[in-house]
């Protein structure tokens, strides 16, 4: 008994440091973030485009990077979000469920959010200058698109998969047609978990600097259509971190305490708004 | 003895196999017109899936496959022309769990009638408040009509699930153990509620409550291992039964 209640107390142990563990790593992100970003955030760190001496340390913004990287996130969203609903209701709703395709569709999702990003970058770079395109808020969002695909799939499939078959015979059985089932009851009833799917992929897509170091390029200015470059906040993190002037390395820092911002409003609108779409949910 | 009625639904050599495992073997019967036939047996007997052919939810079965006709009506409802949400449309149908569609109680009686055409809101009130009444359900709920249904209890949620299959006007509805889910109470309701729309409608109730099916059914048919044993007019299967089989469900030799 004495063993017994050791390992119990041993693990409850273990369990704390881990819990511990994970606040630390936290709070030293967001701490060295705040520390070194605080000093150089402005006003016109917000609302300002870099003049010309701005990675020298001139005046300026990253207004550029800001409205560049939702513009190309935005993007990428939209355009996975319309490939990724008709997919995964075709897999839950549509297709037999241990059907090939529907196996070699998930496994081959689970490979493609394992694919870093810099090869999604480099593919989409590829792609880029096969289609005539130069380096773009398009070349981005394509880039981008790709990246969260996979990530936006898996997370609508696990929650369309929750939605019980019997909720969609209910449906069936009144005579609808797939596609109501798939829109009206199906969809519907997953939609709180489809917005976070959607949202969680807007914020990986928004921190992703790899995949548009190529393919969207980098510009001091905002751009004004999708044919001309993109800056991101990513991308002005890494080159301002590469600076050997202080100010401008500390500015690296504003802009990731940016982004980090943005993260974390996205993912509360995430949650509020799941909560409330969740009121009719049938649990 | 009551006169015999007119045939509804007629099954002629039904067999339907799961992925090459036989479920349902050369079935036949003549469901009666207006009447509650009750499907009884063990379990595996075979008795959903008899009751999932006559709406083709059987369909949803990965690796089925299903010989033999279903008429209604005098439609097959197997053949490869017969449009399946045409079939539904004819049946409303109850489960064993209430499963309410993830909207208002409004909306899930209004589902129905709204995918087959009806925007008119007049109408679907109309519609909405008729079904519910007819259910038992409305006096309960017209205040809320904008809540979800998952605010409802079980026992209410079931007979929304009841005036959602009504209100896309069905001529048969089909029950699967539609109480077995539900406390006393709530069962009695649905029992009797299937007692008042017995003269409109073809009920065809599965059950593995005996005196359920003692209760309800005109018209009893007796499954096993994947065989109809046994079908007839209640009275004659529970008072003297013909085979050996039926004998012992009834007397509870097996169950």
């Amino acid at each position: 008994m004495n063993r017994r209640s050791a390992e119990e107390s041993i693990f409850k142990g273990l369990m704390g440091l881990s819990f511990l563990a994970i606040l630390a790593a936290l709070a030293t992100i967001v701490g060295t973030v705040v520390w070194k970003g605080l000093p150089a955030m402005n006003w016109d760190m917000l609302t300002k485009t870099p003049s010309g001496g701005f990675y020298l340390g001139g005046s300026g913004g990253v207004l550029n990077a800001i409205v560049g990287s939702l513009y190309l996130a935005g993007g990428a969203t939209v355009a996975s979000s319309c490939l990724a609903l008709p997919i995964v209701l075709g897999l839950n709703v549509y297709a037999r469920r241990a059907s090939r395709l529907v196996t070699f569709t998930r496994f081959s999702m689970d490979v493609l959010a394992g694919v870093p990003s810099i090869v999604f970058g480099a593919v989409g770079y590829v792609l880029m200058v096969a289609l005539g395109l130069k380096a773009s808020l398009l070349a981005g969002i394509i880039a981008v698109a790709l990246l969260i695909l996979p990530i936006m799939i898996k997370a609508m499939d696990e929650v369309v998969r929750l939605v019980p078959q019997e909720m969609a015979e209910a449906s069936a059985a009144l005579g609808a047609t797939r596609l109501e089932t798939a829109f009206l009851v199906v969809a519907r009833q997953a939609l709180p978990g489809l917005a976070t799917a959607v949202l969680i992929a807007f914020g990986r897509g928004v921190g992703d600097a790899a995949s548009v170091l190529f393919t969207a390029g980098f510009t001091d200015n905002i751009p004004d259509s999708l044919m001309s470059p993109a800056a991101t906040l990513p991308l002005a993190v890494f080159f301002q971190l590469g600076s050997n002037l202080p100010e401008v390395q500390e500015r690296a820092y504003a802009a990731a305490l940016i982004l980090m911002a943005m993260i974390l409003i996205v993912s509360l609108v995430t949650r509020e708004l799941s909560r409330r779409l969740s009121r009719h949910n049938v649990r | 003895m009551p006169e015999p009625s007119t045939t509804h639904i007629s099954v002629r050599n039904l067999s339907v196999h799961y992925g090459g495992q036989p479920a349902l073997k050369n079935v036949s019967v003549n469901i009666p017109d207006r009447k509650i036939t009750a499907v009884l047996g063990p379990s595996g007997c075979g008795k959903t899936t008899f009751l999932r052919c006559l709406n083709r939810l059987v369909d949803t079965v990965d690796g089925v496959s299903v010989s033999g006709q279903v008429l209604v009506d005098g439609e097959d409802l197997f053949d490869p022309a017969a449009e399946v949400t045409h079939i539904r449309k004819k049946m409303g149908l109850l489960s064993q769990r209430p499963y309410p569609l993830p909207m208002s109680i409004y909306d899930n009686v209004a589902y129905g009638p709204r995918i087959h055409g009806q925007s008119d809101r007049g109408e679907l009130d109309a519609l909405v408040e008729h079904h519910l009444k007819l259910a038992g359900l409305w006096d309960e709920v017209k205040g809320r009509l904008r809540a979800p249904a998952t605010s409802l209890s079980i026992g209410q949620q079931q007979r929304l699930c009841l005036a959602r299959g009504l209100a896309v006007g069905p001529e048969i509805i089909l029950a699967d153990e539609p109480t077995s889910a539900l406390d006393p109470i709530s069962s009695a309701h649905i029992e009797g509620k299937f007692k008042e729309l017995r003269d409109q409608y073809t009920i065809v109730i599965v059950t593995h409550i005996l005196r359920q099916a003692r209760r309800l059914a005109d018209y009893v048919i007796f499954m096993y291992m994947g065989e109809l044993v046994e079908h007839g007019p209640a009275a004659e299967v529970f008072n003297a039964p013909r085979e050996k089989q039926t004998r012992e469900y009834i007397s509870g030799v097996i169950s």
